[in-house]
């Protein structure tokens, strides 16, 4: 039984269907299944698998954004149960997040916040047109592990390369790790910059931040 | 609205038909043999073997050609439909050479290669129907025609656009798809393939072109008409000049085949093109080739006649820049012709060779061409203002369901054959290299088709029994 729930809840992930696995996550707990194998058995399966779908382009944005979704309104469910019990989903990092000074755009790093944080990493978005010292102070306030500044404007971009200055001059690197992302950069850019990473997208930005998280490089381009 | 361009005035098509008509008198059309008898019948004047067609003559033979007809796969389902403005392809045929991925070398095209080419374009949802794409030198050239169509129906339920090489070779073709798929009435009732045949320029049904036309018309099997006028070496050198010329071919076939079986299918096709004046050449490529094509099929619809043209070919000798440019804007411009079929995707050469990779390329021209005409749909109640009332200016359309519902009819999603990745850490790979991997990928994803061993059989036997007459049974392959 709980396996083909557990199984039920996949789907609904890869469906990108809220309402389904809203219902599903409910009758987890009806039916006294522990909320964290519910995460982890079930719909977490389903936000790997439609990462992977995305990755080899049998899935799209759209319909890994709706995965996400449906990730969001499972574990909102859960998460209150999860803590009357004591037992956290495990927190995979924290990541602040925002667009370089005077850069707008933000699709991208809002896709990277939703796959991140229907992964399970915890996210500070500080939004858009955010200053170097905005950065700073949120790493030091919550003690982040990676800072991720997005660029759409080849214009913009100089900001991300402010940001790894700022953190450099507050000591706060090399234990955080500036990752960045946007249309116009490329992982030369994030060398010259000195970043620890740079993703093309989404699906790649998550790969990245475990093994920044792991010191393992693979996936993305975790600079050395 | 359907997008859709045009080249000829109807004052124009109108001039176009009316000296196709002068020049079926004087000169006149020379007919080989087999027609003679029934072109005299019909009150055709006849001298050394020039047949002047009077214009009643020829009407009353256009008022019998049926308006549209489908083509339909092995499991009977309509898969192509000749007519109206609907725009189907297929890959280019006859050939004799295959690009050699390995070496960029041109080489022999063997029974591999053909294969390869049909599964393909099976995998590939852009090509409506298959075509016996090259002659396998491999096989024995006696029955090369036969044993073309044998290898395309062995690995494909698709429609074939085919043709034959010999009177002999059109009975045994047609004894092959009737014994496909259940008899000759059932074949005459739902035609799998469609014959393309053609005259020689200028004004020439040949021997052989005559016989085939009467052989399709009696057996109610397709006819698709290649007339292929070369502007300025075999046709006048105005573009006008050669589509009156391709008129009067095509009315001409058209007369020896509706009075040998009135009411039988046959397309308004061709193969039309300028002649190079530097090489001597029929260069596919070029866009006054392109407007002939569109100009011709133009013709034929003012006719009321099921078309088909001859683009998406290039004269590049590789898969490159000047490959991916001719082929695409020649898919573009028949597409918003529409032309009902249009062959010649895969080729490279000016026709002489054929490239699997440029095939998985100009899939994803095919399909851009396809995508533009569907044109701009309306879906939904109101356009913007819906989906505003739910996003505000908060610019999150990326979440609307609207988006995930909507997203794949209104954009054409290409295949990695196409790159538009953003920069990895990774050297980017080019388009011809991609093109490799795409094609391993669908012929390893390509699966045999439903074909009874009680049909494997018959193919066999028939194949064989024409490899024994003529010979050559010791010379195929798998002997």
């Amino acid at each position: 039984m709980p396996d083909q729930l557990f199984g039920a809840m996949r789907q609904s992930i890869i469906d990108g269907a809220p309402d389904t696995a809203t219902e599903l996550a409910q009758q987890a707990l009806a039916n006294g299944i522990d909320p964290l194998d519910a995460v982890n058995q079930g719909f977490a399966a389903g936000i790997t698998f439609a990462g992977e779908q995305f990755g080899c382009g049998e899935m799209f944005l759209p319909d890994l954004l709706a995965s996400a979704e449906a990730m969001k309104a499972a574990i909102s469910v859960l998460e209150p149960e999860m803590l009357k019990q004591g037992s956290k989903r495990e927190n995979l990092g924290k990541v602040v997040l925002g667009t370089a000074k005077g850069d707008i755009h933000d699709i991208g790093k809002n896709l990277v916040a939703t796959i991140l944080s229907a992964s399970g990493f915890q996210i500070f978005d500080l939004g858009t047109s955010v200053a170097p010292e905005q950065f700073v102070a949120k790493v030091k306030e919550v003690d982040a592990d990676i800072v991720g500044v997005s660029a759409l404007l080849t214009t913009t971009m100089a900001g991300q390369k402010a940001v790894i200055e700022a953190l450099d001059r507050n000591g706060l690197r090399p234990r955080v790790k500036a990752i960045i992302g946007g249309a116009a950069v490329t992982s030369k850019w994030a060398a010259e910059i000195g970043a620890d990473g740079y993703s093309r997208n989404a699906i790649d930005a998550l790969e990245l931040a475990k093994n920044l998280m792991s010191k393992v490089t693979n996936k993305g381009t975790a600079l050395a | 609205m359907r997008p859709k361009i045009q080249l000829l005035s109807p004052e124009l098509t109108d001039r176009i038909l009316g000296e196709a008509f002068q020049l079926l008198m004087n000169p006149g059309v020379r007919v080989g043999s087999a027609v003679v008898e029934l072109l005299r019948s019909a009150g055709v004047e006849i001298n050394d073997g020039v047949a002047r067609l009077p214009e009643p003559l020829v009407r009353k033979c256009l008022a019998s050609v049926p308006r549209d007809f489908y083509l339909y796969n092995r499991q009977g389902g309509k898969a192509v439909h000749y007519g109206g403005d609907d725009v189907h392809f297929d890959p280019g045929s006859c050939c004799v050479q295959m690009l050699d991925p390995d070496t960029m070398e041109a080489r022999s095209s063997e029974t591999r290669d053909l294969v390869r080419l049909v599964q393909v374009t099976e995998m590939l949802p852009q090509f409506a129907a298959q075509s016996t794409a090259v002659v396998c030198t491999d096989a024995p050239s006696a029955i090369g025609d036969l044993y073309r169509l044998l290898v395309v129906l062995e690995h494909s339920d698709k429609p074939v656009v085919t043709g034959s090489f010999s009177a002999a070779g059109l009975e045994g073709m047609i004894d092959l798809l009737a014994a496909d798929c259940g008899g000759r009435d059932k074949l005459r009732e739902q035609p799998r393939a469609v014959f393309d045949v053609c005259p020689s320029p200028p004004l020439n049904w040949s021997e052989f072109g005559s016989h085939n036309l009467l052989d399709l018309a009696r057996a109610g099997v397709p006819a698709e008409l290649v007339s292929m006028p070369l502007a300025g070496g075999t046709a006048p050198v105005t573009l006008a000049g050669s589509v009156t010329q391709h008129a009067a071919e095509s009315l001409a076939g058209i007369t020896l085949h509706q009075l040998a079986g009135p009411g039988s299918p046959i397309v308004w096709g061709g193969a039309p093109a300028i002649f190079d004046m530097r090489s001597g050449g029929a260069p596919m490529g070029a866009i006054e080739t392109v407007m002939l094509n569109m100009a011709c099929c133009e013709v034929g619809k003012h006719l009321g006649l099921p078309t088909h043209g001859y683009l998406v070919a290039t004269d590049s000798k590789f898969v490159d820049a000047q490959a991916g440019a001719e082929s695409a804007r020649s898919a573009m411009l028949g597409a918003l012709t529409g032309i009902n079929m249009i062959s010649g995707a895969g080729m490279i050469e000016s026709l002489a060779c054929h490239s699997v990779e440029k095939l998985v390329m100009d899939a994803e021209s095919i399909a851009s061409a396809q995508r533009l005409v569907r044109g701009i749909e309306v879906r939904g109640e109101t356009l913007a203002t819906g989906m505003f009332a739910q996003t505000g200016l908060s610019g999150n359309f990326l979440k609307l369901k609207e988006t995930r519902a909507l997203f794949r009819q209104e954009q054409h999603l290409p295949s990695s054959v196409i790159d538009r990745s953003a920069r990895g850490s990774e050297p980017p790979i080019d388009a011809f290299t991609r093109a490799r991997t795409r094609v391993d990928e669908l012929v390893s994803n390509w699966q045999k088709p439903s074909l009874t061993e009680d049909v494997r059989r018959k193919f066999r036997a028939i194949v064989d029994r024409a490899a024994d007459r003529a010979g050559v049974a010791a010379e195929l392959p798998g002997k």
